[in-house]
């Protein structure tokens, strides 16, 4: 691997530009709409995720919790069009970074911040942001992207949340 | 007629590669990138998002006017405003501190970054610390400012879908040439190059 810092690397291709990730996100955005009547989503793959793995290895503590009691009712969500959803995430992503030469193991914001507090800043983002999205009933994906070309008032609520607070707290924090 | 309501695996599946696939070549796998955003260096998150959001929804209106679309047949989220103005927060705030949302954390790993994978981490446990400190507090918070009257603009405000398109239109070029004003005048957006690099 090349260390230079100005030398560009030719198997290393651009992203999308903006515009037209834009488009392309649409319209695969319409089309989830038009096969399974809803959006796009991410954060509730976890959900099933945690009430799935959780009906095995703790079903009494399931059942019993009032949030992931009654989406266990019918059995267990794994399997469900959201998870089957995030396979495909990965799979797509994965495809996309090995295809343009941007795959790349490494744990990235471990030299600008180090690896300790990157490790700290990584996984207080992700609580932080699986909490909310359970307090808002989504995130950016099926709140702030679907729930808004749904024009649902509450897309656009969490849109500006989202930003106000995100301008603010990376001011404060230097995360990556 | 449409939607299909096919909620099976291939169609979860094809959605989710389709999605994956644009995330990674928007850049969005990249905890640098998405970051940029709100250091206001790069504006690729939201004249992505923007777009999205205004073709989809030109979309979804033109397949109801010609009557592809059954009326009343997209899922909306429920207007309950005040927790998606603390979940937005929460989102945003994490968004800030781990360079990632929960689908972008997902692109991130599987572009090769064990950070993301630390996130996901995260999302998972924030998403079992919501489960058991839900009560009395959380519910009441999710039930707080809901809009009676329903849960879109047209419902709840009476501002008919033509407007409310208008709108977005003009608020999508509005992040297009604002964005690209602080893009010009920061250090520039970030490239796939550094990107891959990792942060510095």
């Amino acid at each position: 691997m090349n260390t230079s810092d100005k030398q560009t690397n030719p198997q290393i291709r651009p992203f999308w530009p903006p515009v037209v990730a834009g488009f392309a996100l649409g319209l695969v955005l319409l089309l989830t709409f038009v096969l399974s009547g809803h959006g796009l989503g991410a954060s509730g793959a976890a959900t099933d995720l945690v009430a799935g793995v959780g009906l095995q290895v703790a079903p009494e503590a399931i059942k019993a919790n009032s949030y992931l009691g009654p989406m266990v009712a019918d059995g267990s969500p794994m399997g469900s069009w959201l998870s089957w959803e995030i396979v495909g995430v990965a799979i797509g992503a994965l495809a996309g970074a090995f295809m343009a030469g941007r795959f790349r193991v490494q744990l990235d914001g471990a030299r600008s911040v180090g690896t300790p507090k990157r490790l700290i800043t990584t996984l207080a983002g992700g609580f932080l942001s699986g909490f909310g999205a359970r307090i808002a009933g989504g995130c950016t994906s099926s709140m702030g992207l679907a729930g808004a070309a749904a024009l649902g008032v509450s897309a656009f609520v969490f849109l500006a949340l989202f930003f106000a607070t995100g301008l603010i707290v990376s001011r404060l924090v230097k995360g990556v | 007629m449409f939607p299909l309501n096919d909620n099976g695996m291939v169609s979860g599946l094809l959605c989710g590669i389709l999605f994956g696939y644009v995330l990674e070549n928007a850049g969005f796998g990249s905890p640098v990138k998405l970051s940029a955003q709100f250091k206001l260096t790069d504006w690729a998150v939201f004249k992505v998002m923007f777009t999205a959001i205004v073709v989809a929804a030109i979309g979804l209106w033109l397949m109801r006017l010609g009557g592809m679309l059954k009326p009343d047949s997209i899922a909306v989220p429920q207007a309950a405003l005040a927790s998606a103005a603390v979940g937005g927060a929460l989102v945003g705030a994490g968004f800030a501190v781990g360079g990632y949302c929960p689908g972008t954390s997902v692109a991130g790993l599987f572009s090769g970054r064990l950070d993301a994978l630390v996130f996901v981490v995260g999302v998972v446990l924030g998403t079992i610390g919501f489960a058991v400190f839900y009560g009395a507090a959380l519910k009441s918070l999710k039930a707080a400012w809901l809009i009676a009257e329903g849960d879109t603009f047209t419902d709840a405000y009476a501002i008919p879908e033509p407007v409310m398109l208008g709108i977005l239109g003009l608020a999508l070029i509005a992040v297009f040439n604002f964005g690209s004003w602080f893009e010009r005048r920061g250090s520039g957006t970030i490239t796939a190059q550094q990107a891959v690099e990792g942060a510095r």
